[in-house]
């Protein structure tokens, strides 16, 4: 845990606060000269910033060429980008745990004739979230990270990740209902699993 | 090294009942995702299983067999839950009786080895006698080629 409070307070600066949402929100990698145009800092500043996000573990680096090689020294050598860290990072002061025990919940339900009732119990929970025309910003206040796809939302985030990496027939039907509950009449929400990303994804209902 | 997996059901009714009628429509496109998704190797045919006749005896015609060869358990992990594929897993009620006896497995075999049915329902009796070990084991009690616990 001294590891995660360690990276959770580099985001103490608010200039590294910026960094950091401007980068995970991309969903792909991100040089150093967009980081600073979009964040408006100097590209210096924003190259500083961004490699204590990357010490401490919240961003990840990687090389790639951003642009057409150019000519001249250097035109083409692949520049330094980031992206948001895999690891999730918790703080709880005192400590606790809900993680661990929603992973023993999720062993304990799964395949037993109890886990059609947790999904309901999910589509419940999401029923009493739902506003109308509210949906979106449910989604992002509850960390879902929606965003537009062509005429589809869909959801950078899985704030269920660890458990429904263990358990994803119980935690992605349980999602799915959920989301179908916060949705409403307002968007259906349908099962869309890919690599790497949340298994719900929406199409705007027009009549709404 | 690549990952081999076994699962088996028993259906809710014969695969011409109308009970199965949509799982029984869903083989062929679900069986092509497989084929087309990254990281599949082989999988086990009707053409293999004719020609494997003590395999049908053995574990009887109701007993529906999916066998199928991997590069690496991400790959797998994909396939299964991060497609289409998942949607389908979720109605397995409707279509495939519920049983408590251990119905899936997983093992290494060499590049190029492809399993027979056989083989798979071995490694099945093996989980179910002994619990997830090298030689057999699940997503859940993962091994690494190596044999560890991963």
């Amino acid at each position: 845990m001294t590891d995660d409070l360690a990276a959770v307070a580099a985001l103490h600066d608010p200039v590294r606060r910026a960094l950091y949402d401007y980068v995970a929100a991309q969903g792909r990698a991100v040089g150093r000269n967009e980081a600073a145009q979009e964040t408006g800092i100097s590209r210096t500043l924003a190259a500083f910033h961004l490699d204590k996000l990357a010490e401490a573990g919240l961003l990840e680096v990687d090389f790639m060429r951003l642009t057409e090689a150019r000519p001249g020294p250097g035109g083409g050598r692949p520049a330094k980008v980031y992206r948001r860290g895999s690891i999730a990072r918790t703080v709880t002061l005192p400590h606790r745990d809900y993680e661990q025990l929603a992973a023993l919940l999720a062993d304990a339900v799964h395949d037993t004739a109890a886990d059609e009732r947790a999904v309901a119990a999910a589509g419940a929970a999401g029923e009493r979230l739902h506003e109308p025309g509210h949906w979106l910003a449910t989604l992002r206040e509850r960390g879902y990270e929606p965003y537009a796809d062509g005429a589809r939302v869909r959801l950078r985030n899985c704030p269920f990740q660890q458990v429904a990496e263990a358990q994803p027939l119980l935690v992605c039907s349980m999602n799915l209902a959920l989301c179908k509950g916060i949705a409403g009449p307002d968007a259906t929400a349908e099962l869309d699993p890919r690599p790497g990303a949340c298994c719900v994804s929406f199409s705007k209902n027009k009549s709404r | 090294m690549h990952l081999a997996q076994l699962n088996v059901g028993r259906l809710v009714a014969p695969l011409d009942a109308p009970e199965v009628a949509d799982f029984v429509a869903l083989l062929e496109p679900i069986n092509k995702l497989a084929d087309d998704a990254p990281g599949f190797v082989w999988r086990l045919t009707a053409a293999d299983t004719d020609s494997a006749v003590d395999y049908r005896h053995d574990f009887g015609d109701d007993l529906l067999i999916n066998m199928s060869v991997w590069r690496t358990r991400q790959d797998l992990w994909n396939y299964v839950y991060r497609t289409r594929h998942l949607a389908v897993l979720q109605r397995r009620r409707e279509w495939f009786q519920r049983t408590v006896e251990v119905h899936s497995v997983m093992w290494w075999v060499p590049d190029g080895h492809l399993p027979t049915a056989a083989e798979g329902m071995a490694r099945l009796a093996l989980l179910a006698e002994q619990g997830p070990g090298p030689g057999a084991f699940t997503f859940k009690d993962f091994h690494d080629p190596a044999g560890a616990p991963a």
